[in-house]
């Protein structure tokens, strides 16, 4: 299999076990969810795969990396050199807030250039070109003129897609999305779920898609895992997670939507 | 009988810098019942907060005009505002802006509790109320998570005994798996105490939750409005189609919703 394999992923924090022993799997050209309430630990996931958690956490556990021709056996055992050159490069981020992510003071074309021409070794010019290309893949309007401007200048949803831009940038294997539409409208947030499974589609991404959404799961999810106390308490299909759960928490946490039933169509329960 | 909050053809613009009149909001009609909680939705930038802003009086009628309880609400200005206005309590979108920094959460709310001479209830059962214990009282605003300090700001907006609460997108800033939550209580914490609730957000999913009617604004025109239910299952206008369409659906099919 290409693509992540995490085992066993452990995370404490002074003393306190945030993950417990984290098994999942994310195969390359395919999304897996990653589902479960505020702090059952799906963000300090994503966070230490890429070896982004929080100063004194203490992480074991082996997160397996291969796609085709690099392999390594455990990201978590790298040195800080070799992970900065697989971070950003074959394993990318995008998160939340773009408004947070993006760097207020830096027009769209230093943060989508600086590291392409860093990890790729790029000219100026040819980095710009690519960065027209990439601003073009994910629809935003007048790319040249884009990458002039700065954040404040973009609405959510555009910043959110150049976001995207920057994390596909340098042709990444894997991709940590956390929340990245939970900041958009409902019609934003359609665009950017549709733009996702069509990069997953045609890239053969290794998604792993962090949301406490279960109809954003359900939309682009090819497998959800549900997360509690820092434990997977299961891992299955979306059809079957979503509709036939197997363990008591996911059929709460089904149970909890808001979303269902299908508006329009009035099986209303009020 | 009078609603407790009436808004009537009211209508606000901003003049832009060289490109004229911005319309922010469009001859709008609205009503909220007593004991009524009304949802009021749209995408950014559709008027929704402007309206808001206005029934506090922070933004200025260009024509129309908002009643409350069947008095004038007047625009807020330097001077102390009219006590009988004080029954109109906001929760804005970002807690950590909207309490002070440097006081404790306990002497904020009692700042609240001042304006309802007499009849308010002690700070620590507005704690207990919003699900926060009395010891929170002494600690300040950051020393919460992001949902314990927007039920403080909830706390605080509720010690006034108002007649009228406006959640101005209290739980956009919120960790994502405690909207609904938060929106839930915001509605039994304004109908315990016998308030009204305006609730403004872009999110369907959860103001079909809670509300009892819906608006449903456009470009600072209101499009549509009726029973939560009605406006979910049955929707009229060609906009709401869109919001609700675009909402995606837990029914593990893999349907992306349309653009």
């Amino acid at each position: 299999m290409t693509g992540l394999d995490i085992r066993g992923l452990a995370l404490t924090i002074s003393g306190r076990r945030i993950l417990d022993g984290v098994d999942v799997e994310v195969p390359s050209g395919q999304v897996t969810g990653l589902a479960g309430e505020s702090g059952s630990g799906k963000t300090m996931t994503g966070l230490a795969v890429i070896g982004l958690q929080p100063a004194g956490a203490k992480v074991t556990g082996t997160v397996a990396y291969d796609d085709g021709e690099t392999v390594v056996p455990d990201l978590l055992a790298l040195r800080p050199g070799a992970m900065n050159r697989l971070r950003g490069r074959r394993i990318a981020m995008v998160f939340q807030d773009p408004t947070a992510s993006l760097q207020p003071m830096l027009s769209i074309g230093t943060q989508l250039t600086d590291h392409m021409r860093h990890h790729l070794g790029l000219s100026r010019a040819a980095a710009r070109a690519r960065a027209i290309g990439l601003l073009e893949r994910v629809r935003v309007p007048s790319p040249e003129a884009a990458l002039k401007k700065y954040p404040h200048q973009f609405s959510g949803g555009q910043l959110q897609r150049i976001a995207i831009a920057i994390a596909i940038a340098c042709d990444p294997k894997v991709l940590i999305a956390d929340e990245p539409t939970t900041a958009l409208d409902v019609t934003v947030q359609a665009g950017v779920l549709r733009l996702l499974r069509e990069l997953t589609d045609d890239l053969g991404l290794a998604v792993l898609l962090v949301t406490h959404d279960l109809g954003v799961m359900s939309a682009v999810a090819d497998t959800v895992a549900v997360m509690r106390n820092g434990v997977v308490v299961e891992h299955g299909s979306r059809y079957q997670v979503i509709r036939e759960p197997r363990t008591a928490y996911a059929r709460e946490l089904v149970e909890s939507l808001p979303h269902t039933p299908p508006p329009g169509v009035g099986e209303g329960d009020a | 009988m009078t609603a407790r909050l009436s808004i009537e053809q009211a209508t606000v613009t901003y003049r832009q810098a060289g490109r004229g009149l911005l319309t922010a909001v469009d001859a709008v009609d609205l009503e909220v019942g007593a004991g009524e909680v009304v949802g009021l939705v749209g995408e950014s930038g559709c008027g929704k907060s402007t309206l808001a802003r206005a029934v506090c009086g922070l933004e200025p009628l260009a024509s129309g005009r908002i009643l409350l309880e069947g008095e004038p609400v007047g625009r807020l200005g330097l001077r102390s505002r009219d006590p009988r206005l004080r029954r109109i309590q906001m929760v804005f979108q970002n807690p950590y802006a909207s309490l002070n920094p440097r006081r404790r959460v306990g002497s904020q709310i009692e700042d609240g509790r001042r304006v309802a001479a007499g009849t308010a209830l002690s700070v620590t059962e507005l704690l207990e109320s919003v699900g926060l214990d009395a010891a929170a009282a002494a600690k300040y605003p950051h020393e919460f998570s992001g949902g314990q300090r927007q039920r403080v700001a909830i706390a605080r907006a509720m010690a006034t005994g108002p007649d009228l609460l406006i959640g101005d997108e209290p739980i956009a800033s919120l960790d994502a798996s405690l909207q609904a939550r938060v929106a839930a209580l915001m509605r039994t914490v304004a109908l315990e105490h016998g308030a009204s609730l305006l609730f403004i957000s872009h999110d369907l999913a959860v103001v079909r939750v809670i509300a009892d009617r819906i608006a449903v604004m456009q470009s600072g025109r209101i499009v549509e409005q009726g029973p939560a239910e009605q406006v979910w299952s049955a929707p009229q206008h060609p906009y709401t189609r869109r919001l609700l369409a675009a909402i995606p659906i837990a029914d593990g099919l893999g349907r992306l919703p349309t653009v």
